[in-house]
């Protein structure tokens, strides 16, 4: 047994960081909150051709070859820096649909009654008919919502008990969707810590004062446990697992979130601090693929 | 990333889970909790039979992963924990193997491995708890001997221990850190004087331990003179890493017990309590792999586990009493009844965010060594 990282992983992880850093930094992410929520398609091209989507495709198949837990890590540097786009979606449908594995296809999927980057999107995965726009909390996820039902899957989990076997195509969008919400659970820590090291009060650094310290371990006591399960749930493949891991990291993303702008004061409730991208972006997760009701319905079930 | 344990570790697995299928019903039948002399012979006739097997030593020799893997399966089996050699095995002991003359390991560590001799911690003093360096048991210098006045208090299975580590002050004017020494005191000495304390679980767990004028041989002291701080932290950290393995595994099974019986009960029918449970079910797998996490760290660079452990305890204390206030829940009129299961271990919970270094501590160390925020009030 040995949970940590490879070497391989690790150098992973360092090149989609790079990647990130360099194509879509924060001045990036300010440019596309301030353009309305139209997508990159010069930058989900290059998403593409770093093999981004094709990560699980087999080699052979023109594809990365690599699998579930290096996924995860990659979804959760995307989460670090709130890249947009249908992210998970195109990931999925790569190997299937033409043009996902490239990114010259942006691909959506319909989602507990909700379809996000619907006007951007060049294939939607279920029935999206009728779907009338909503006014979305997050600047960076445009949302439809489709009337009725409108595909929510198994609103029942608890009764339906666990699924058996290794998890399905949706069970790997809540993973890859959890691991995002790690992903900006860590990057908000981040934010939280360097601000309290930073900003004075009283004639010191108020990372030195208790209320701010314990706020700040609890965060990253969050992040460790959702990283974990994340991390564990991407090997065994577990529906239960993959449950739990999703509910944990959306507790870690979006409280943290709210630690975050507590920790930051009154420029934590500004615009322009980047706080609330990652509390709002948290939010649309949550509710997107298994929210939390379910998801602790499908961990009872396991019991 | 890997889960899966080597061909190595799962015969080493294998064997374990045979030799507890084997000897599992032999044991005697478990003691009055409230009858120390009889845990102690309990708990030291288990460590007999773990030594004569050739598992004894398997806290401080095995790999990482194969003390998981013991501590996974014994839980898992229902075999005894360690009880009154928790400090011996998991705390003195450690800290003699790590810090300790060879004389000193051949004299105090295979006792403790046979289940001979049981020890028990002088650590905290009525006014040094969270801010243990500022301890004042008084040891001076007098010839061969440190002659010992002070009070410890919260110290362990004091009234079965045969040996006792003690952290005493031997230079009141150095810094409060550099002043402290490590000594090994038999319980026996005279002027030590036990005066157990009842907790509010009604047992007497832990005792207040009164020293007047204890000569304590020097050959006994653990490392140099005012080194002991530096002697302690391996011990401390040692039990915030893999202290608790056993309790998770133990936490998992009562979380399937809850279950059982809130489905006869007709309390999982409640939605707000059925998702609670689902909810700590999940902590606590992800409190599992956390762990595997720690082990896998600890493995690698061979160390002692550091402020991941804090990470872990952190969470894990606070979970363990939301599971026995969610046993409660399940248990209805029935969690105001003693006889009951479960409810004198919610009473005992409520120690799990103070000791071993306060939740409130432990944020401090979480933020201060891993997140490099400044040290400040």
């Amino acid at each position: 047994m040995d949970f940590r990282l490879t070497e391989d992983q690790r150098a992973l992880r360092r090149g989609v960081r790079d990647l990130l850093d360099g194509r879509f930094d924060r001045e990036a992410l300010r440019a596309a909150v301030d353009s309305g929520g139209a997508l990159d398609r010069d930058l989900w091209r290059e998403l593409g051709a770093a093999g981004f989507f094709a990560l699980r495709v087999p080699e052979e198949e023109g594809g990365v070859g690599l699998g579930l837990p290096e996924a995860v890590l990659v979804f959760e540097e995307a989460g670090r820096v709130l890249l947009p786009g249908p992210l998970v979606a195109t990931h999925l449908a790569a190997g299937t649909v033409p043009g996902a594995a490239e990114g010259d296809v942006v691909v959506t999927a319909v989602a507990e009654g909700l379809v996000p980057w619907l006007d951007e999107a060049d294939v939607v995965l279920g029935d999206a008919s009728g779907a009338v726009p909503v006014r979305s909390v997050d600047p960076l996820t445009p949302l439809h919502r489709v009337p009725g039902d409108g595909g929510a899957t198994g609103r029942d989990g608890g009764a339906a008990g666990p699924a058996s076997g290794p998890a399905d195509a949706l069970g790997e969008a809540v993973l890859l969707t959890a691991a995002e919400q790690v992903g900006s659970a860590g990057r908000t820590t981040d934010m939280a810590v360097s601000h309290a090291r930073g900003r004075e009060q009283f004639g010191q650094a108020i990372g030195g004062f208790q209320a701010i310290k314990h706020l700040c371990a609890g965060m990253l006591v969050r992040t460790e446990l959702a990283r974990a399960a994340v991390r564990a749930a991407s090997l065994t493949v577990d529906p239960v697992e993959i449950a739990g891991a999703k509910l944990l990291a959306d507790e870690a993303a979006t409280a943290n979130a709210r630690d975050c702008l507590q920790v930051h004061g009154g420029m934590g409730f500004t615009w322009e601090a980047d706080v609330h991208l990652h509390l709002k972006r948290a939010w649309v997760r949550a509710e997107l693929r298994l929210p939390a009701a379910r998801a602790e319905e499908a961990v009872a079930a396991g019991l | 990333m890997d889960l899966g344990c080597t061909d190595e570790e799962e015969e080493f697995r294998a064997r374990l889970k045979t030799w507890l299928t084997r000897e599992l019903p032999g044991l005697p039948p478990r003691p009055d909790p409230l009858d120390w002399p009889a845990r102690r012979a309990y708990d030291c006739g288990w460590q007999r039979r773990l030594y004569d097997a050739g598992y004894a030593d398997v806290h401080w020799d095995a790999s990482p992963t194969q003390r998981l893997i013991f501590l996974e399966e014994t839980e898992l089996a229902g075999a005894p924990y360690v009880g009154a050699n928790f400090v011996g095995l998991l705390h003195a002991g450690p800290t003699i193997a790590a810090e300790g003359t060879d004389g000193q390991r051949a004299r105090w560590l295979p006792p403790v491995l046979r289940g001979d001799e049981v020890w028990c911690q002088g650590f905290s003093e009525p006014g040094a708890g969270s801010d243990l360096a500022s301890l004042r048991t008084r040891a001076e210098r007098d010839g061969d001997a440190y002659v010992v006045s002070g009070q410890k208090i919260w110290t362990s299975h004091a009234e079965v221990a045969d040996w006792c580590e003690l952290l005493v002050r031997t230079d009141p004017g150095a810094p409060k850190h550099r002043g402290i020494t490590w000594l090994a005191m038999p319980m026996d000495t005279p002027g030590v004087t036990v005066r157990p304390l009842r907790t509010l679980a009604g047992s007497t767990e832990f005792a207040e331990v009164f020293l007047d004028e204890v000569r304590v041989p020097v050959e006994n002291r653990v490392g140099e003179e005012n080194d002991g701080w530096r002697v302690t932290m391996v011990t401390l950290s040692f039990e915030r890493g893999t202290a608790f393995v056993g309790e998770v595994v133990a936490c998992r099974r009562l979380l399937g017990e809850l279950a059982r019986t809130a489905r006869k009960n007709g309390t999982w029918d409640d939605p707000v309590l059925r998702r609670r449970l689902g909810r700590l079910s999940a902590e606590f797998r992800a409190l599992w792999r956390i762990v595997q996490a720690n082990v896998s760290e600890a493995q690698a660079t061979g160390g002692v586990p550091g402020a991941g452990g804090s990470v872990f305890k952190l969470h894990y204390s606070h979970a363990r009493q939301e599971l026995y206030e969610a046993a409660a829940a399940v248990l209805g009129p029935d969690a105001l009844d003693l006889g009951r299961d479960w409810n004198l271990d919610r009473l005992s919970s409520l120690s799990y965010t103070i000791a071993a270094g306060t939740s409130q501590i432990q944020r401090n160390i979480v933020a201060e060594r891993i997140l490099g925020l400044p040290k400040g009030r």
